[in-house]
């Protein structure tokens, strides 16, 4: 009987042991891990202003925003008719096109296929637009419609609209 | 400590003093000297040693190149042009390298032909054919990092598209993404973290490559008969045999490799890389190294993103099964008069998947995509376990001596008033 009370106590110690061994360890790895996410100078890649006074009906620019290409797009009357007869409910990724635009005209958006990440054509005149008239991503063909939501081929989702708002109405600030 | 160790005695007294106290002079000549490999291997068997040599011009000619490049977004090019221009011999290291990769990767490919047709991967060699998929795996990441260290538009686009499969992961992919490129997008962190893998992986290879090898020499290696070794009379020494027999490989693949170097460096490039990476532009085709491209085209077979990146890793991580899904107890296809097919109709169609791969999915590629995702999954889960079951092998040969001493017939060849048959020159050549 001597003997039962000694293994128990030698089982703790092993036990202990190891469990504050695998927890210093974590602790020491955490900070490997966490210095490959990005870092505070990336973090605060801030806002852009864009003057869009120059931009014609139909007409759509590039600009650059924490290094990403952001669209942004005057709309003509006929693709915001086209966006707004849409049901949302049969999309991939059900949205009106009154929630993803501010005005009616300006649509803003993340010109970076939801797919793989490519940017999509159809910021130029001589760009293939897809079938929807909107974006087509050239990678592995994805086509977006005229408020930028994903109607056929790979992607999952909707162009992402970034955060924006209209300082006036010659200026957009995105971020 | 084992004192009735019996330690080898060499003539030469520096070797003893080195193997007292180290037995490696021992260990060398035993793994490399005496080792008995069957007498029957072709030279489908040089695969090995050569994938060993280019490993090693791989990493010699990395170091050399990364004492030039700078990891920098803004630095990179500019760096790779200077190695290419200014840098005493920059353009041969560089050519070297990139053609070194391709090389290695044809090698490897053949190697893995090898040993599926050859049935090297089954009992008792499956952990090293579980090792050796490992160093496909290991192989195929470094390639994809290292090519985006030159910083052109195929690079920056196909890091783009290759890290993207991550965010395909349900509720983590983003943020997975996102701390594998330590910033929103392909940038300067990521470039920095590519470069440092890119050196480091290459040493991880080569320790794995180790355990590769050390595991084949416990059990003997393969041969195109899939019979083992029963008596002295089976094999040869591999030195001087084989080692003869790999050099003169050897001599052929510098040849080939030297040709390319020289004469059509760009064979195997991407022009779009000689732009500048540019976040703004997608070239209009973005395509993968030719040697990744069969897994592009099971990626893009897919309509869906997630199924898309699940089958490609699948693709590869299927291969680690194998020994497990073939039934059957015979190695060589030589011997499987079904499976044989089925195993040649397997390496034509991953050919047809890489051929498709560098071309846009869309009308008959996207076709042929497709059929051959099917075939490349049904080979492993249908193909593979089902054949093995109902096959009927032809005989096997009693030993691998038997497989030239049974041809010995007054009939074959010009056996007549003392010219030997051509299977008994063989057997006497070897």
């Amino acid at each position: 009987m001597a003997k039962k009370p000694k293994n128990k106590r030698r089982d703790f110690l092993q036990l202990s042991t190891v469990t504050l061994g695998a927890v210093g360890t974590a602790a020491f790895i955490w900070p490997f891990l966490k210095s490959m996410s990005p870092a505070e100078d990336t973090l605060a890649a801030g806002s852009t202003e864009v003057d869009i006074s120059t931009i014609e009906e139909g007409q759509s620019i590039t600009i650059k925003w924490r290094g990403k290409p952001v669209f942004i797009k005057k709309r003509t009357k006929e693709e915001i008719d086209a966006a707004k007869m849409v049901q949302a409910s049969d999309l991939r990724d059900p949205q009106d096109d009154a929630d993803r635009v501010q005005k009616e005209e300006w649509l803003v958006l993340v010109g970076v296929c939801t797919h793989l990440g490519c940017v999509p054509l159809g910021q130029k005149v001589s760009d293939m637009k897809g079938e929807y008239d909107g974006w087509y991503c050239p990678c592995h063909g994805s086509h977006y419609d005229t408020s930028g939501r994903i109607r056929k081929g790979p992607a999952p989702k909707n162009l992402d609209v970034p955060p924006y708002t209209f300082l006036n109405d010659n200026t957009i600030k995105i971020g | 400590m084992d004192k009735n160790r019996k330690v080898h005695q060499f003539k030469n007294p520096v070797l003893n003093w080195i193997e007292f106290r180290l037995p490696i002079i021992s260990y060398f000549k035993k793994e490399y000297g005496d080792y008995p490999m069957p007498k029957n291997c072709n030279y489908f068997w040089s695969f090995g040693a050569l994938a060993t040599i280019t490993l090693v011009t791989m990493i010699v000619s990395g170091i050399f190149l990364a004492m030039n490049y700078t990891p920098h977004t803004d630095m990179a090019f500019d760096s790779v042009e200077r190695i290419m221009r200014d840098v005493n011999y920059g353009w041969l290291m560089r050519y070297i390298h990139s053609n070194g990769a391709a090389f290695f990767f044809i090698i490897v490919y053949i190697h893995i032909v090898r040993a599926m047709y050859f049935g090297s991967y089954k009992y008792p060699r499956e952990l090293n054919w579980i090792l050796g998929v490992f160093i496909f795996l290991l192989m195929m990441a470094t390639s994809f990092l290292g090519y985006t260290l030159p910083w052109g538009q195929m690079s920056y686009w196909g890091a783009t598209v290759i890290t993207n499969l991550f965010s395909a992961i349900p509720f983590i992919g983003e943020g997975l993404k996102t701390w594998l490129l330590g910033d929103y997008n392909v940038g300067n962190a990521t470039l920095n973290r590519f470069f440092a893998l890119h050196y480091v992986l290459p040493f991880v290879i080569f320790g794995v490559v180790g355990l590769h090898v050390a595991a084949v020499h416990v059990h003997g290696s393969n041969n195109p008969d899939g019979i083992d070794i029963k008596t002295n009379n089976d094999s040869v020494n591999f030195f001087p045999y084989m080692l003869i027999k790999d050099t003169v490989a050897m001599c052929a693949f510098g040849v080939a490799i030297s040709a390319v170097i020289f004469f059509g460096p760009n064979l195997m490039a991407e022009v779009d890389n000689y732009i500048p990476a540019d976040p703004l532009v997608t070239p209009a085709h973005i395509v993968p190294n030719w040697y990744l491209a069969p897994f592009y085209a099971i990626l893009r077979a897919v309509p869906d993103k997630l199924g898309g990146v699940l089958l490609m890793f699948g693709a590869i991580v299927i291969l680690f099964v194998l020994p497990w899904l073939d039934r059957s107890k015979v190695r060589s296809c030589n011997y499987r008069p079904i499976y044989k097919w089925f195993m040649m109709g397997f390496f034509v169609n991953f050919f047809a998947l890489g051929y498709v791969g560098m071309l846009p999915a869309e009308g008959l590629y996207l076709l042929i995509a497709r059929v051959g995702l099917l075939y490349y999954f049904g080979f492993f889960f249908i193909i593979t376990p089902f054949v093995g079951w109902i096959e009927k092998p032809s005989k096997l040969p009693l030993s691998i001596s038997d497989v030239y001493s049974k041809n010995i017939t007054p009939n074959i060849g010009g056996g007549e008033k003392g010219i030997p048959s051509p299977a008994m020159q063989k057997d006497t050549n070897l």
